[in-house]
């Protein structure tokens, strides 16, 4: 089913949480919506589920404006962070719940409602918790029998509230690659919210990046981490080295050296940061080209996937801090050509640098 | 290991046991010691001395006395009505625990602070209070047995009154933090599932408060058993209508028939001690039932 929300506006007092939202989901996608705490993601998931109003606009399920429909008519299943469940219902008794609370009529038979919980409980690969209590299981145990207790009373979506919040590191990690086979099993139209990139990125067919109110950007995670938008939306999916200059003739300027940089749309001469992602950065030796910028070497981490050098600016980027990342072979290759000692001067050459304007670009950086 | 093995037998003899049965809690000995020794005291010796005094009757003696019409009648009067106050206060007192966790209104703080001057109020201010209202010249007995013909001041109504009066704190005070406590998401979650709200009222949130609602009950109806002060003046202490069973005991004690007052007494004892036990035993089934004590 299709979910298209309109002109949702939404205020908590004078805190302005959804501003003018328009989005469109698209039938059997898995989207993140996307975002740091407080700008609005958890609210808008509740008000397409029904347990919020908005003040304003409409939420349209299956080309049906259903903005005053009961969350309860609303066929959506809901998975909470804390996973809501029935503490006082076994497993077998929480999953059925949905189907016992249908009024009689359409009411299955109890064989049948059982035959379809062990069916469920297979599907999230717990059908030996059946008879347990939710106190007697893990985290992640208790976060797929509330999904299976979700998908219990079919619904038309599934919209999931930071399900992987509250679980530790490894565990968030196995349960994000079990929903991504889950919802490719499934194809139902789910829409799942949270504060980590990572988690957004990996398991999303689509992410929805929103800031203070608003959309930043929409797009496949490839496309919006490739080409972020927005300087938050760049900020807030990695890393950022910024480069603060002029813009003029399609060269980021700063004080004695110069970028070049992607297409932009940055006016000639106007005040504008460069934007690179750590791996974007090259280490060059000879520091007397006016190309990039100088740096001293700070630290040398070399553990992990990845190896970081940290430098601090020099000259003209005086007192700003750069983070470089290499495999270990480029590493290993610099330090052999260059030496990396520490208080050592190089020089700086982004592979990559996208501009934004001044104004816009201050957000991203924080 | 030398050093070790020189440092060995200066090592205290006391260290051994006391590691041995070494808990993070400590002072398990001095604590039990002093909840029994408490207990004894306070509790158990006073009510001991009940039977020991009642047992000073002849069997004949004390089924006579504790078989008396009149003491059957007020028994049947101070455990029905007792039982009838715990039954509508845990009705209502849940309704006003709900009131006071789940909205917001003016002078919330204020009803809030309300709800315990039954416990503050000496229960004979609360007697003559009641009295005056619902008696037949009273602001609400007037119209009550005016208009409706329905007399509550010295009937066995009035003694039901006074006795809701006195155990409503009991129930609001006991299931108020267990309301406070439970999950707004797990009606969200009811109502996400397709129940409507006397469905997810009855299964999700009943359940959670069964056990709070029974200790109130059991706590308002212990209390109304043993009330006195409050209800001797609406009462009207008319025999076999309107005389409850402590009442019965202070005019034993008046006439000096010691005896006989801890006969009743005893009586009165070992059937509250039952109900309380039969109540505890179906809070416990309750907890279990719904997982919480495991």
């Amino acid at each position: 089913m299709s979910i298209e929300v309109r002109n949702i506006n939404k205020k908590f007092g004078s805190f302005v949480a959804l501003d003018n939202i328009s989005l469109e989901f698209e039938t059997g996608k898995l989207v993140a919506l996307l975002g740091p705490s407080g700008c609005g993601k958890t609210t808008l998931l509740r008000i397409i589920a029904g347990l919020e109003q908005a003040d304003s606009g409409d939420v349209v399920l299956d080309g049906q404006n259903s903005s005053t429909t009961h969350v309860r008519e609303r066929q959506v299943g809901f998975v909470f962070q804390h996973y809501a469940l029935f503490k006082h219902m076994t497993v077998f008794d929480n999953v059925a719940f949905g189907m016992r609370m249908k009024p009689r009529k359409e009411r299955l038979p109890e064989p049948m409602i059982s035959k379809k919980v062990h069916e469920l409980l297979q599907l999230v690969q717990l059908d030996w918790l059946a008879d347990r209590f939710p106190s007697q299981l893990s985290g992640g145990q208790r976060q797929r029998i509330a999904l299976a207790r979700a998908l219990a009373v079919e619904p038309r979506v599934l919209l999931l509230d930071e399900p992987f919040g509250a679980l530790d590191a490894k565990v968030r990690k196995e349960l994000r690659r079990w929903l991504r086979k889950l919802h490719d099993e499934l194809h139902i139209t789910s829409i799942f919210v949270t504060h980590d990139q990572e988690e957004a990125l990996e398991v999303a067919d689509q992410v929805v990046l929103m800031d203070h109110g608003h959309v930043e950007q929409v797009g496949a995670p490839d496309e919006v981490y490739n080409r972020p938008a927005t300087p938050f939306v760049y900020g807030f999916l990695g890393s950022v080295n910024a480069f603060h200059g002029r813009s003029e003739a399609g060269k980021l300027i700063i004080g004695d050296q110069h970028l070049t940089h992607e297409e932009s749309t940055v006016q000639h001469g106007e005040d504008a940061y460069g934007f690179s992602r750590p791996h974007e950065l090259q280490i060059l030796p000879d520091i007397e080209d006016a190309v990039g910028v100088l740096a001293t070497v700070v630290r040398v981490l070399s553990f992990g996937v990845n190896s970081r050098v940290e430098l601090d600016g020099v000259g003209a980027v005086d007192g700003q801090h750069f983070e470089v990342e290499l495999t270990p072979d480029q590493l290993e290759d610099i330090k052999q050509r260059i030496g990396l000692e520490r208080g050592q001067f190089v020089r700086l050459l982004p592979s990559r640098l996208k501009l934004f304007s001044r104004d816009s670009a201050q957000q991203g950086i924080k | 290991m030398s050093l070790s093995s020189a440092l060995e037998p200066v090592k205290p003899a006391y260290r051994k046991i006391a590691k041995r049965n070494y808990s993070v809690l400590p002072g398990f000995s001095l604590s039990l010691g002093y909840t029994l020794f408490y207990l004894c005291l306070i509790v158990i010796l006073p009510i001991s001395a009940v039977f020991i005094r009642a047992s000073e009757l002849s069997w004949p003696e004390f089924w006579e006395i504790v078989t008396a019409p009149r003491v059957m009648a007020s028994y049947k009067l101070t455990f029905g009505a007792s039982l009838a106050a715990a039954a509508i206060n845990a009705v209502f007192g849940l309704m006003l625990a709900w009131a006071l966790v789940r909205y917001t209104f003016p002078g919330k703080r204020v009803v809030d602070a309300l709800i315990d001057l039954p416990f503050a109020l000496p229960t004979a201010v609360a007697g003559i209070a009641l009295t005056a209202l619902y008696a037949q010249n009273g602001w609400i007995g007037q119209y009550l047995e005016g208009v409706f013909g329905i007399k509550v001041a010295y009937t066995p109504l009035g003694v039901l009154v006074a006795l809701i009066f006195i155990g409503v704190p009991f129930v609001v005070r006991t299931v108020q933090p267990v309301l406070e406590d439970l999950e707004t998401e797990l009606e969200e979650a009811a109502a996400s599932l397709g129940a409507r709200r006397w469905q997810s009222f009855y299964y999700v949130v009943l359940p959670v408060l069964t056990p709070a609602l029974l200790t109130g009950f059991a706590l308002a109806f212990a209390r109304a058993v043993g009330e006195y002060g409050s209800v001797i003046f609406i009462a009207g202490n008319m025999p076999m209508v309107s005389e409850i069973t402590p009442l019965i005991i202070i005019t034993k004690l008046e006439q000096f028939d010691y005896l006989g007052a801890t006969a009743v007494a005893a009586v009165m004892l070992v059937v509250s001690f039952l109900l309380l036990l039969l109540i505890n035993g179906l809070q416990a089934w309750t907890a279990k039932r719904t997982g919480r004590s495991r």
